[in-house]
């Protein structure tokens, strides 16, 4: 297995504000790493690290066996990490061919003639869909006309064909319904199978243990843990994940009190 | 070797031909340009005749090259609406400079080019550095444009408008190529109309052709996703502000060659018919959905009702009436167009 991106006790400080400090994890090509946390945790500080728009204040980065940090996004993605964010970086209205090129156009022809490789284009959006498993009737219908996940796969397509040897996946299913979270994860796992290294970040143990290799818990900028799948169960990670104690005392404070009596007057 | 299941939610979707079609911005209009050519073809005699056809199709063409070049800016996600009173303020530019001043005609439409261009440049500048709507930006230049217009033609001639147009040195030149008429089936064809249809033409092949217009339709259509990949944004809405006031240079040399005379007035209370004519023509004005050959339409549309109340003998207040009544309609088709086929967020 083949070691993409390895973290080891990276941390990140907004002035005197610690938002995550040491931290480790590993991105291994054809498995899937899960950072869980709740709201607050760190999670997106360390998305922010891991794709390059922020540097670590502190620890070291690893990219393909050579210690290295990256400048920006682009160098990120240039090392073949390429983020995928909630909003997917879509235009609704349009064709999901034009939008699976924006802003990577393939291009024929010379000088003033130079114009767009459409053909070549729609061929390729839709080869490239057809192998995430969604065969589309028409890759010139808007984007905007897919479901969620589809969206969701289709930019993850479109970041795999650019050459992304690792994905990170900020909360992809957050937004959706259960049906469709769960062709959200069918597509994580067909990423896998392609061997991507795929992170998956979300804050619902139920999304991110069917399909997880690897876990990193984070709570208030600090890992609570770092698992292996063998390690867990869905029922330790929630509860790591809520804190025993809060959830115990959450429990006692929603239990039904008993109701008072009242005696009916007259 | 996993499949995922594909089953698709299909209740909102418009599937096959009919979607393809209603995709198509231009269809609405295209429906009303032809109920509006049959209509006054049929209860008026002067509509179909040469030299009506000729009327109305220059009434178009001078609408219809500012309407092609305000579509991109509006689905660039912009508007402009200086740009009317530019078709002005650049024929006066040329018009005082030659004939007050005796400065070289072909200088004269250089400069007049320049100046429009600046200003196209500067509205961009300043609606994206401040972040203030370009509504507001381009309402603040027409103003100023429409009152330099009067004050400054008034000031250096005494008059309103420029006489003596075609004793200016190189006149007949430049009319070829902006005022001169071709015959063509013994209809006078102004050179406008080959203008028009040159405009159209470009417009819609880079609009559909080209990695820019691949950009203005990712620009107007989601700011945000085209930055993050890396679309050049501010780039490509200075260009699309630019080439809206080069638009309306071209029209103010139509006009200015056209009739060999331009009132200050020029443009007044001609702000929004550009923009009815593009959104007629399909265009969102919400940006990142429309066409040039619809707006190119547009301005047909509005060309034909223009002329043909005339030719009905209708009094000319119907126009405006009129015009409101097929913009709501456009808007609300345009609506129910995008909500099918387009945008379910």
């Amino acid at each position: 297995m083949t070691t993409i991106l390895e973290v080891h006790n990276v941390g990140k400080s907004y002035g005197t504000v610690h938002a995550i400090s040491g931290i480790s994890a590993t991105i291994v090509a054809g498995e899937v790493l899960c950072i869980l946390g709740d709201n607050g945790a760190g999670k997106s500080t360390l998305i922010k690290i891991l794709s390059g728009v922020h540097a670590p204040s502190e620890g070291t980065m690893t990219v393909f066996g050579e210690e290295r940090m990256f400048s920006s996004p682009r160098d990120a993605l240039d090392a073949g990490i390429a983020t995928v964010y909630q909003d997917l970086a879509v235009v609704p209205l349009m064709p999901v061919w034009r939008n699976f090129f924006l802003g990577s156009e393939l291009r024929k022809g010379s000088g003033i003639f130079k114009r767009l490789d459409s053909v070549a284009m729609r061929r390729i959006a839709k080869e490239q869909l057809a192998d995430m498993g969604i065969a589309l009737r028409d890759v010139e219908q808007p984007i905007g006309t897919l479901s969620g996940g589809e969206r969701q796969a289709v930019a993850i397509a479109r970041a795999v064909y650019f050459g992304a040897k690792a994905i990170i996946l900020d909360e992809p299913t957050s937004a959706l319904g259960v049906k469709q979270a769960g062709v959200v994860l069918k597509y994580i796992a067909k990423a896998r199978d392609r061997g991507l290294g795929v992170v998956f970040i979300t804050h619902n143990p139920n999304h991110a243990y069917p399909v997880g290799d690897n876990f990193l818990l984070l709570k208030l900028g600090s890992s609570i843990g770092y698992f292996s799948k063998r390690e867990l169960t869905i029922e330790k990670m929630t509860k790591l994940m809520a804190g025993a104690d809060e959830m115990k005392g959450l429990a006692h404070e929603l239990e039904r009190k008993p109701a008072p009596r009242t005696t009916p007057q007259s | 070797m996993t499949t995922v299941s594909t089953q698709r939610d299909t209740r909102q979707v418009l599937s096959g031909r009919v979607a393809r079609m209603l995709r198509r911005p231009e269809v609405g209009a295209a429906v009303a340009a032809l109920l509006i050519f049959s209509y006054f073809s049929s209860t008026t005699t002067a509509f179909l005749s040469t030299a009506g056809v000729s009327t109305w199709l220059y009434s178009a063409s001078l609408f219809g090259v500012l309407a092609v070049a305000g579509a991109l800016l509006m689905i660039g996600g912009e508007f402009d609406l200086s740009v009317g009173a530019m078709t002005g303020t650049t024929g006066l530019i040329v018009g005082i400079m030659t004939t007050q001043y005796g400065i070289n005609i072909w200088l004269s439409l250089v400069l007049a080019l320049v100046f429009a261009l600046s200003v196209g440049a500067a509205n961009a500048y300043i609606s994206m550095k401040t972040g203030v709507p370009s509504f507001i930006v381009t309402l603040a230049a027409l103003f100023i444009l429409q009152g330099a217009n009067l004050a400054i033609t008034k000031l250096l001639t005494g008059t309103v408008s420029i006489q003596g147009m075609s004793e200016v040195d190189g006149y007949e030149a430049v009319k070829l190529f902006f005022g001169s008429t071709l015959d063509l089936w013994g209809m006078d064809i102004k050179i406008s109309i080959v203008w028009w249809i040159g405009v159209t033409a470009i417009a819609s092949w880079v609009l559909l052709r080209t990695r820019t217009g691949n950009w203005i339709f990712g620009v107007g259509g989601a700011i945000n996703s085209a930055r993050q990949v890396g679309i050049p944004v501010v780039k490509v809405r200075m260009g699309l502000f630019m080439t809206t006031a080069g638009a309306g240079w071209l029209v103010g040399m139509l006009q200015l060659f056209g009739v060999s005379t331009v009132q200050a007035t020029t443009g007044l209370g001609q702000e929004f018919s550009y923009v009815i004519c593009a959104v007629v023509g399909g265009c969102l004005l919400t940006g990142g959905y429309g066409s040039a050959i619809g707006a190119a339409v547009g301005a047909l549309i509005y060309g034909m009702t223009l002329q043909g109340i005339v030719f009905a003998e209708w009094d000319n207040n119907w126009l405006k009436l009129f015009l409101g009544v097929l913009l709501l309609l456009a808007v609300l088709v345009n609506l129910y167009v995008r909500r099918r086929a387009g945008d379910r967020s």
